[in-house]
């Protein structure tokens, strides 16, 4: 027998047509399509039992609920997704990008996982790891000489908010020891209140009622892109989509405008006069609220000579480039709604803003008399479950508190101003009132968030000794001495009192979804155990044994209420009646708005900066202290950020002589950037856009190094009242590259 | 000439030979070629219906044999006892130790796996790592509540009669897949006699068809949909129903 060429071609042919009548193929296909799905480094989640925790999220003032569900798997607890809580009063079951992209700041790679001090130079990145006994030592003991040479002044304190437990604790750790100088991140809510303040007479927060108005005026404020409540009030936008108008006034085409009923594209910076325009044709018209403004307001006479004297619908046009006739329907639309609202705040809301333009669009709603009315803006009460001893202050600490503020928020130049951050490297680095010898960031980045970063840093080097609280290996991390990281938001226990712009008073309380997975610590046990070391007046105003002690203790009969639901609102709130709600000396509402609405003089020279730059936000991109994590950096659009670059719009009426998409130098008087252009007729002729959150240098590869941060092109422009952060641009140029 | 005609008789005579041997040798070649198509024949099915399984499938041993009669037997709501859905209506599945331990903190029995999973796991406290016979991908969405208490399908629907069992049966794991045999069916060929023989996609999608299992209520955001039909009405609740005619893929694969 010999084997030929036909037999073997037989033998396959038979090979093939019994595999074919066989089930292999099939079930090999099969498992295949299923093998590739359980490729190693294919994420999957654990198996096992299913819980979900309620908390609340704090990566924005939004202050939103989340269901977190985890899965518990024979390695203990693991988060598996963030979801929005449903029948949460913020967000009822609706959630942001950075929501959901949360669990990548909890397991992600740029968390500070233990104690950290500083090995090398400043910003350099070479860190020791040291015990948490080391790391509280050594800030009590700096802290200790600080004090006995009378210097306790000497140290601030930047956190990201004043609210809450854990920042009372170190507002009052700061008090009890002797410094002035707690100071919060700057934001509309300064501008906000202190309007609330001078008009109305009383601190509060201010909230909107978006969800029953139906007529909404909004300069600026990116409704949809961040601003106020993220998810509430995107949610309140497709709302008015059924049953109200809202106009967007700005120089941008932005998704808020885009969405708006009404676009007014406005000369950038002429909102204040563009309110008072409006209010000069519901005065002269007699549009407004009768009984508002004849029995609960005062100055208003003076008020309205200075805008019909000054702010005809046609000198406004001249102003502001909206045209008189769009002022005067935008007047009669706005006093004839039933349920009208005027907000501002440019963009996500980051930069305070001028007074006099807050003032204005205030008195627009006091004119409409809704103050305090459903669909309108009312003061909302500081929950006042803190109710804590007063603190005894040994000598010290009192000389220490009379030292006056670094900032000069309080002092004879800004007396209602409560804190100036943006003022504080201008402090340090000028030296003209004290140096400061220590400095305590938490919950905050400044070395990435305030203007003029060049500025920013030289004042951080000018600090000898800086404490960051950050969970993350960010900027203002990376420029410190010591690096004290807290657990991260789903670690940890904190209560969240009324979120920004909430019309009603409600307490949430963020919960530990799972064990803290680093060797962090909480803050406020940080702060406790500080205060144990020191001993004395210091020690005793802390009598609590741990932060959870201390919160429950605190939160008394609300605590088992916000265990189980995750948050506590008041339902018998009502915003204040007319009567007795103003508590200014005339106890009426004032219309102390002097009319002056001179535009804020942006830095630069026109000749050498022929452009405006301005910023602009996206829901997309996180530009406060916490920096965009991967999944967020995933949706950012090609024209906003393409491969590493930053591309800037601009209109092609401002010049064409660039290539879509190509190179070119942007430069303002701070500093300069190459960034790529990006033709868009919805940004004015002669602005530059840019968008903000990127150009981070710290945190992960997918954020780091890309783009540019605004906040290196910018400095600050004062107000001239407030002391704030007016600036809404700069001059800039845009050459070729 | 006749020895010219000789040769000539002979040279036919030599052709003749040479030709019949030469149709032999063809049907021989043939022959072989046959044989070798046969032996691919029944090699290949003999690779692709015995040998193929036997190698695709490991045979693994559940770490204690468990005994389902006496358990039944024992316990007062059949299946539930241990097999029961959690407040929030999610299914606890197989039993975590906390459900055991409330028995066998101690040995009862003199079966002498008991007494080996008393020593190893309920001293020690680890979880027994008991290996799913119905583990699905986790592609599946797939909530035991809703065929349960809402469609009342029977757990030997799908599980068959496992409860009827007095030991663990081997558990042969897909090499490939990582799966249980009981996904695909102990036929290779994927034939079943019973429901409760496969559990993929198909036999679903089989049942999903036949009782027209299609969600009524949908748990949804209060606000209105993109692709629902405008103009829409707008949802009292944050559950809306929705009709949908024909089963859609996001029924199982969320």
């Amino acid at each position: 027998m010999k084997v030929c060429r036909r037999s073997f071609l037989s033998l396959i042919i038979g090979g093939a047509a019994g595999t074919a009548l066989s089930p292999l193929p099939l079930k090999l296909m099969d498992d295949s399509s299923i093998w590739t799905q359980m490729w190693p480094w294919t994420p999957v989640p654990e198996d096992g039992e299913v819980s979900h925790v309620d908390s609340i999220c704090t990566l924005c003032p939004g202050g939103c609920g989340i269901t977190v569900r985890k899965v518990r798997s024979m390695i203990g607890d693991r988060a598996i997704k963030i979801e929005g809580m449903k029948g949460h009063p913020v967000n009822d079951g609706g959630i942001c990008v950075l929501g959901l992209s949360g669990l990548q700041l909890l397991y992600g790679p740029t968390r500070v996982k233990t104690p950290l001090k500083r090995a090398g130079a400043r910003g350099e990145g070479r860190w020791e790891k040291i015990s948490w006994d080391e790391a509280i030592a050594e800030v009590v003991k700096k802290l200790g000489e600080l004090r006995e040479k009378g210097k306790s002044h000497t140290v601030a304190c930047i956190s990201g908010t004043d609210s809450g437990t854990t920042a009372h604790l170190l507002g009052r750790f700061l008090t009890v020891y002797g410094s002035p100088n707690f100071i919060r991140i700057p934001s509309i809510q300064d501008s906000y209140e202190l309007t609330t303040y001078l008009m109305q007479g009383v601190q509060a927060s201010v909230g909107f009622d978006v969800e029953n108005s139906d007529f909404v005026l909004s300069f600026g404020s990116g409704l949809i892109e961040g601003w106020g409540s993220p998810v509430r009030m995107i949610k309140a936008n497709s709302m008015w989509k059924e049953r109200g108008k809202v106009v967007q006034i700005e120089s941008r085409l932005s998704n808020t405008a885009a969405k708006a009923d009404k676009w007014v594209a406005i000369n950038p910076g002429t909102e204040a006069a563009l309110a008072l325009g409006i209010a000069n044709v519901i005065i002269q018209e007699s549009l407004y609220h009768n009984d508002f403004v004849n029995n609960y307001s005062s100055g208003f006479e003076e008020f309205k000579q200075i805008v019909l004297n000054e702010f005809s619908p046609d000198d406004v046009s001249e102003i502001t480039g909206v045209s008189a006739s769009t002022i005067e329907s935008l007047a009669k639309s706005f006093a004839g709604a039933s349920k009208p609202l005027a907000v501002c705040g440019r963009g996500q809301g980051e930069t305070p803003g001028s007074l006099n333009e807050f003032m204005a669009v205030h008195a627009l709603n006091a004119l409409v008399g809704n103050i305090n009315k459903k669909g309108g803006v009312c003061a909302v009460p500081y929950p006042d479950y803190i109710k804590w001893p007063e603190v005894e202050m040994d000598r010290t600490a009192a000389n220490g508190m009379h030292k006056g503020r670094i900032d000069g928020a309080g002092s004879k130049k800004y007396p209602d101003t409560r804190y100036l951050l943006d003022r504080l490297p201008d402090a340090i680095n000028s030296g003209e009132k004290y140096p400061i010898e220590a400095l305590f960031v938490a919950g905050a980045n400044p070395v990435y968030t305030i203007p003029d970063t060049k500025a920013v840093k030289e004042a951080f080097n000018r600090v000898p000794f800086v404490v960051s609280f950050s969970s993350y290996m960010d900027e203002t991390a990376e420029n410190a001495d010591l690096i004290l990281p807290n657990h991260v938001f789903l670690e940890r226990y904190e209560d969240v009192p009324t979120p920004v712009g909430l019309q009603k008073p409600i307490i949430g309380l963020s919960k530990p979804v799972v064990k803290p997975q680093f060797n962090t610590k909480h803050l406020g046990d940080v702060i406790l155990l500080m205060a144990k070391s020191f001993g004395g007046r210091i020690a005793e105003a802390f009598p609590w044994d741990s932060y959870e002690a201390c919160l429950k203790k605190t939160l008394g009969n609300k605590w088992d209420g916000l265990v189980n639901n995750g948050f506590w609102a008041d339902s018998n709130f009502r915003p204040a009646a007319w009567e007795g709600a103003f508590n200014t000396p005339s106890g009426k509402f004032e219309f102390v708005n002097k009319g002056r609405a001179e535009s804020i003089k942006i830095e630069g020279d026109e000749q050498a900066y022929p452009l405006i730059l301005m910023p602009y936000d996206s829901m997309r991109l996180a530009s406060g202290f916490i920096g965009a994590p991967p999944f967020a950096i995933k949706t950012v659009e090609d024209t906003a950020l393409k491969g590493k670059d930053i591309v800037v719009e601009i209109n092609p009426k401002t010049t064409r002589g660039f290539v879509e998409g190509g190179y070119a130098i942007l430069s303002t008087p701070k500093g300069q950037a190459k960034v790529r252009v990006h033709y868009f007729d919805g940004i004015m002729p002669g602005i530059v856009a840019i968008p903000r959150g990127l150009g981070h240098t710290a945190y992960d590869e997918y954020l780091a190094d890309k783009g540019i941060n605004f906040n290196e092109l910018i400095g600050p422009v004062e107000d001239p009242v407030s002391g704030l952060n007016a600036a809404w641009g700069i001059r800039a140029k845009l050459i070729r590259a | 000439m006749s020895t010219l005609d000789d040769k000539s008789e002979e040279t036919v005579e030599q052709v003749e030979t040479t030709k019949s041997t030469g149709k032999e040798q063809k049907n021989g070649s043939w022959g072989i070629v046959l044989i070798f198509f046969v032996i691919g024949l029944v090699g290949s099915l003999a690779v692709g219906w015995w040998i193929f399984p036997k190698l695709l499938y490991s045979q693994k041993k559940q770490p204690i044999d468990f005994n389902h009669v006496i358990h039944v037997a024992a316990v007062e709501e059949g299946c539930e006892s241990c097999h029961f859905f959690r407040e929030d209506g999610s299914f606890s599945g197989v039993p975590k130790l906390a459900q055991c331990v409330d028995c066998h903190e101690e040995v009862m029995g003199e079966d002498p796996n008991e007494a080996k999973f008393v020593e190893e796991y309920v001293a020690k406290g680890n979880e027994v790592p008991w290996l799913v016979y119905s583990r699905q991908p986790d592609c599946v969405f797939f909530s035991h509540a809703v065929h349960v208490k809402m469609g009342k399908v029977d757990c030997v629907t799908c599980h068959g009669h496992i409860g009827e069992s007095t030991h663990s049966r081997v558990y042969e794991e897909n090499r490939l897949t990582g799966y249980s045999r009981d996904i695909w069916g102990k036929n290779i060929a994927g034939l079943k006699k019973n429901t409760w023989d496969r559990m993929k996609m198909d036999d679903c999608a089989e049942c999903h068809a036949e009782n027209k299992a299609v969600p009524k209520i949908v748990e949804t955001l209060p606000w209105p949909i993109s692709w629902m039909p405008r103009p829409y009405e707008k949802p009292a609740s944050s559950q809306i129903k929705v009709h949908i005619e024909k089963d859609a893929c996001f029924v199982c694969h969320k």
